[in-house]
């Protein structure tokens, strides 16, 4: 961890109602890392994603996103938000508008780039992920798997820095959810700094540079996935493990 | 196709004994027909001979339904009802554009925009409130009255404005439903990619909401399409008021009828579409 942080979440607290639900966060990632946020239903994963995103706003803490602290007052949310990708679990994509549409309104809109150009590099987007025969579909048209390549080339087309990504496989078959972890593979290979929240250990452990375990919105552990995943330290986290493995997923 | 299992019904997941009564009915399919017509063929026989029968029909007829007198005010009651279609249509954009203003606004977040929030909430309430009757006579003979400089002075202009103001305000709850019904991650997935809340509104949410609305703002032009002869009271000279004239002049009612008769031939193809665009929008979303 000599490399300078991409991303940095310090001291991070946050409350629903006065229910904590992200207690005392830290987390650093380095530029090209793929950090993987696992831990049980409700442990604050999805949360923690969207407070790096600012959807939504923390208590207390702070966090850094090169260097800079995007968390302080007076700092433009929609700009911060250009450098970084995020895709969710489900209803990601406008159903009103056609693939293409879907991946070009933010360049478009957000960052005044020309229709033509914008739809130049949307379909080299497609391409690449197999997705050039659709471009004119409507989202109800293709598979949850197709839905969710897509929200992923969308994110893609403002050009992140940083992609952030809330279980994007669990609301899908599990035929389909290799041709969305591929997409994710291919990420990592391009160096892509990723934050992943996910269900899926078999493939957490595969791509993670490291893995954090989330439980009651506190990080209980991290560090590489071979560590935590054949010599966790923590009880809870062992518990968590045994679970998974019961239940064949790992 | 029929007998090969249950066909495609508006009620999804429909319990066993549903579909049984289903397919009974498609078996009795042509009994049923024949039964409905002969039995609406004596509804209607009995009833109209009942009516034409009785003592008082020809002082009825000669008052309501005289064709002398449904000739004569035609062609005044038609004017006057071309003067209604286009007061519709003008009232109708402008309360389109004004409701979703209204709507948008009550949408936005965030603390800067409490004030206009709540100015719009007032808005509604009150307009809401208010008997449009009531508006219209304030409106269409107050603010003439008041002698403004620089201000239209034409009732005809402040009685649809009155229209305008209230019936905005019932139609911005209408867009409100439909900007609601939209999943909250839709709104999230459009900051996500960097648009603003406006942006988010203009190409996320407004166009799915006005898509769910369709049947509802329907419905309220066929509401407002009646309501524009409430400025009549003003003088105006639209449906209503001519009928009025004629009536006053000869003392026989005809007239008015032959301005309901105008205004059920815009009204009933309106609510028949309405019902069918609802229908298929049902079946579209369960196919879906
Ligand atoms: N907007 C909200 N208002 C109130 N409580 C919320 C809100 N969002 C999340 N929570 C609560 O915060 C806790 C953490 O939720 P979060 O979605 O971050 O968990 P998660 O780890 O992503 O779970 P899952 O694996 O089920 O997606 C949960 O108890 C949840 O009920
Ligand atoms: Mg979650």
């Amino acid at each position: 961890m000599t490399a300078v942080a991409k991303l940095e979440v310090r001291a991070v607290s946050k409350a629903f109602d006065g229910k904590p639900v992200l207690v005392d966060v830290n987390l650093a990632v380095a530029e090209h890392d793929v950090v993987c946020l696992i831990g049980s239903s409700g442990s604050g994963k999805s949360t923690l994603l969207k407070c790096i995103d600012l959807l939504v706003p923390i208590d207390t803490g702070e966090i850094i996103l090169d260097g800079r602290v995007i968390t302080a007052r007076g700092v433009d949310a929609d700009a911060v938000r250009h450098g970084i990708g995020i895709v969710f679990q489900a209803f990601n994509l406008f159903p009103h508008l056609t693939v293409l549409d879907n991946i070009t309104l933010s360049p478009r809109r957000v960052h005044r780039m020309e229709r033509a150009d914008a739809e130049q590099r949307a379909r080299s987007l497609l391409y690449r992920f197999g997705l050039v025969d659709k471009e004119a579909d409507y989202p109800d048209r293709l598979s949850g798997g197709q839905q969710q390549r897509v929200a992923i080339v969308r994110a893609l087309a403002s050009q992140p820095a940083l992609m952030l990504l809330d279980e994007i496989t669990s609301a899908l078959d599990p035929e389909l959810v290799a041709e969305v972890l591929n997409v994710v593979r291919q990420l990592k290979d391009d160096g892509m700094t990723m934050v992943i929240a996910t269900h899926e250990m078999g493939f957490a452990r595969e791509v993670a540079d490291r893995v954090c375990f989330l439980d009651g919105g506190r990080i209980l552990e991290h560090g590489p996935p071979a560590e935590i995943f054949t010599n966790p330290q923590q009880e809870r986290t062992q518990r968590f493990l045994q679970r998974i493995i019961e239940a064949g997923r790992l | 196709m029929i007998g090969s299992g249950p066909p495609a019904v508006d009620v999804p997941g429909a319990a066993p004994p549903e579909t049984r009564w289903r397919s009974l009915t498609t078996e009795q399919g042509a009994r049923g027909a024949l039964i409905a017509a002969a039995s609406t063929v004596v509804v209607v026989a009995a009833a109209s001979w009942w009516i034409l029968t009785s003592e008082t029909w020809p002082a009825v007829q000669r008052q309501f339904f005289n064709p002398e007198n449904f000739a004569e005010s035609w062609p005044a009651v038609v004017s006057g009802f071309w003067l209604d279609v286009r007061m519709f249509l003008v009232a109708e954009v402008a309360i389109l554009v004004f409701a979703l203003l209204l709507a948008v606004i009550r949408a936005l977040r965030g603390p800067a925009f409490f004030p206009l929030r709540a100015m719009t909430v007032v808005y509604i309430d009150l307009m809401r409130g208010i008997p449009i009757i009531l508006l219209v006579l304030l409106l269409g003979f107050g603010i003439p009255a008041l002698d403004l400089p620089g201000v239209p002075r034409s009732p005809l202009f402040w009685g649809l404005a009155a229209l305008v103001l209230s019936y905005s305000a019932y139609t911005a709850e209408v867009y409100r439903a439909g900007i609601e019904s939209v999943h909250e991650s839709q709104r999230m997935s459009a900051r996500a990619l960097g648009l603003t809340q406006w942006q988010a509104l203009r190409h996320v949410l407004v166009p799915q909401a006005v898509r769910n609305v369709v049947p509802a703002l329907l419905n309220g032009f066929v509401s407002l399409q009646k309501d524009v002869a409430l400025v009549y009271i003003l003088g105006i000279r639209e449906a209503v008021r001519e009928a009025q004239i004629y009536n006053a002049r000869t003392f026989n009612y005809t007239g008015y009828v032959a301005a309901a008769v105008l205004f059920l031939a815009v009204s009933v193809p309106v609510a028949r579409f309405t019902d069918w665009y609802a229908a298929r929008d049902r079946r579209r979303k369960q196919a879906g």
